[in-house]
């Protein structure tokens, strides 16, 4: 409901290695851009007849052009080399090719930026194989959802994973990626690390980015030291010892 | 002695090393006796179509491995393109490549390139079409280790078999532009192909000795769709007492792929989830390069690489790996009914692959297609 009423139409996800939390894949660095107002899930659908049900993804070149624009415009702002439209044209050649050449439109005008395409299979494909070739990834609605969490498996779970969502004149709304977590509340538990990397990009989109950066990398510095670290990350700490620890290196 | 994968089943730690060690210094025999009723060893009729891209030199290794295999397969081939000569795309099969895959019933394919052209925006890619003409609602592919292709889950078995939607959902091709700058594409979920592709993962999961099939799904937001498949999932499931049945939303799915794939092992998708998670399988796997798959109907099969990517760019390097369509082609000896040459197949390619040397550049190596070539038509 909040994405609706303010019209927020890019989810943004930035998804990297945390040194100091190994997984299988410690190269990864790249930010995820998904529409987020259209596409797969405009919930439009009905029962044609007893057992047949047609969904309609919708794409327009508006919701398309502005998503792409912000894609391009962050890769510049945060000094990312390439930007990957992800799609899916040769099966929706219609819809996936409007999203094509909105992005293709918004390519030419940020020349100092790669630009190329990639299918959907492929591009999950390659991001399983070698996730450090991607940078930034701009697609639509749902292969945006699929691909973003995808990518947070890569680097270690919804714990770790910010997200900013940008609507209409500039409003940022800056959350972590992962739920209520009901079971863990009010123990003091909880890791603030995905809270804590959504308010660095919150900073970083309002121009503080002097603050974010010192944020962001005492934040870093605790995870790779290991002292305090909460249950989600294998640690025994509280959510209080481990904000003690950050704001101590800060 | 054991065969490897029998071993590997068995989970008996012993034998499983016996059967390594046998498989470091030779081809394995087996024990096995496969006992024909006269006229079994007939020549069988494939229809062959080598596609585009990488396709022909693959399937070139093909036909080499069935002369050498002397497996009872005379080819029917068909060298057709998914692109007209001038780029356009093409707009449908030659009868004669239909009729003869209606009459033969079992296929070898290459994928077809589907151009994005911007005048046409009607025309359907070729596979697509195929799969949809002859009705083969199921894809199935096999997403499994071999041991010495290097992949980022070290240690871990996967092996994930994908009963995939083959003929609607987001492949419907109905599109159309509402007004200029607004697209609506359909997306179509039925009760009857989603109970036929429930019915045959569980019938396959009953068929090989599997323990779990998980729906895959969007459901939470597209509610009557992915409703629909659930709920026909969850029907089917209940006739299959014996095995487990669980349900997860696409997004959590990848995510668990990339962390835990040991987790998962029959999977049954509509369309478009399906194609993204057999790349994802795929790519845990090795890549597109040892992956096979199939489309199965009422009565065709067409056997395939599982990642269906035409490879364009790498036409005439002699690199491309052939294991993905040599193992669909063992897949295809065994719906041939002829598992002998699908054993020896197998057991060679799984030795071959146990060292380095033999590994093309997609996994990592420096060996070409002809060497790979070279050292496995040695080996049978």
């Amino acid at each position: 409901t909040l994405r609706k009423e303010l019209s927020l139409y890019a989810n943004i996800r930035p998804c990297f290695s945390i040194p100091g939390y190994e997984t299988k894949y410690n190269d990864v660095n790249l930010v995820t851009i998904r529409e987020n107002t259209e596409g797969e899930y405009s919930g439009l659908e009905h029962e044609v007849v007893p057992g047949v049900v047609e969904s309609l993804k919708v794409i327009t070149e508006k919701a398309s052009m502005r998503v792409a624009e912000y894609a391009f415009f962050y890769a510049k702002a945060n000094n990312r080399s390439k930007v990957t439209a992800v799609h899916k044209a040769n099966i929706m050649k219609k819809a996936d090719g409007l999203f094509l050449s909105c992005c293709r439109k918004v390519a030419d005008k940020y020349p100092e930026i790669k630009y190329e395409e990639k299918i959907i299979d492929n591009c999950c494909m390659q991001l399983v194989k070698d996730p450090s070739q991607f940078d930034v990834l701009v697609m639509p609605n749902l292969y945006g959802d699929i691909v973003s969490d995808l990518c947070a498996g890569l680097v270690g779970g919804l714990g770790l994973t910010p997200s900013l969502n940008v609507g209409d004149g500039g409003i940022a709304l800056a959350e972590a990626v992962h739920g209520t977590a009901p079971d863990i509340a009010g123990k003091d538990l909880a890791n603030p690390t995905a809270l804590l990397l959504s308010s660095v990009m919150m900073l970083r989109h309002i121009e503080m980015g002097s603050y974010a950066d010192k944020i962001e990398s005492a934040l870093l510095a605790t995870i790779a030291e290991g002292k305090f670290l909460t249950g989600d990350l294998g640690g025994k700490a509280t959510t209080t010892d481990f904000t003690n620890a950050l704001c101590s290196k800060m | 002695r054991l065969s490897y994968r029998a071993a590997l089943e068995l989970g008996s730690p012993p034998a499983a090393a016996a059967a390594v060690a046998a498989v470091a210094t030779r081809a394995l025999g087996t024990d096995l006796s496969y006992v024909p009723i006269p006229g079994d060893s007939q020549m069988k009729t494939v229809t062959l179509i080598p596609g585009d891209g990488i396709g022909p030199e693959v399937v070139k290794c093909v036909e080499r491995v069935v002369e050498t295999l002397k497996a009872p397969i005379k080819f029917e081939k068909f060298e057709v393109s998914g692109a007209n000569p001038d780029g356009t795309p093409r707009e449908s099969l030659p009868d004669e490549v239909i009729e003869s895959l209606r009459r033969n019933k079992v296929c070898i394919k290459g994928t077809l390139w589907a151009p994005l052209y911007k005048e046409n925006t009607n025309t359907q890619s070729l596979n697509v079409m195929l799969r949809k003409k002859l009705d083969l609602y199921v894809n199935l592919v096999h997403a499994y280790n071999i041991p010495g292709v290097k992949t980022r889950h070290e240690g871990g078995r996967i092996d994930i078999r994908i009963v995939r939607e083959n003929t609607e959902g987001e492949y419907s091709g109905l599109e159309h532009e509402v007004v200029p700058g607004v697209v609506e594409s359909l997306k179509i979920i039925t009760e009857r192909n989603s109970r036929r592709i429930a019915e045959y993962a569980f019938e396959y999961a009953t068929m090989n000795n599997r323990r779990k099939v998980t729906a895959v799904h969007k459901a939470n937001i597209m509610k009557l769709g992915d409703g629909q498949f659930l709920s026909v999932c969850r029907e089917t499931a209940k006739r299959y007492p014996n095995i487990e049945f669980e349900e997860m939303i696409v997004d959590a799915t990848c995510m668990k792929l990339v962390s835990n794939p040991e987790h998962f092992d029959v999977m049954v998708t509509p369309n478009l989830y399906g194609n993204i998670v057999c790349n994802v399988a795929a790519g845990l796997a090795g890549g597109a390069g040892v992956v096979p798959g199939v489309n199965v109907g009422e009565d065709i099969a067409i056997f395939e690489q599982g990642a269906r990517h035409v490879g364009r760019d790498l036409i005439g390097l002699d690199l491309a790996n052939p294991t993905a369509m040599l193992l669909s082609t063992a897949m295809m000896f065994r719906h041939l009914q002829i598992p002998m040459f699908a054993d020896r197949l197998e057991a060679a390619i799984i030795t071959l692959l146990a060292k380095p040397q033999n590994h093309t550049p997609d996994i990592g190596g420096k060996a070409s297609t002809s060497s790979f070539m070279t050292a496995l038509l040695e080996k049978l």
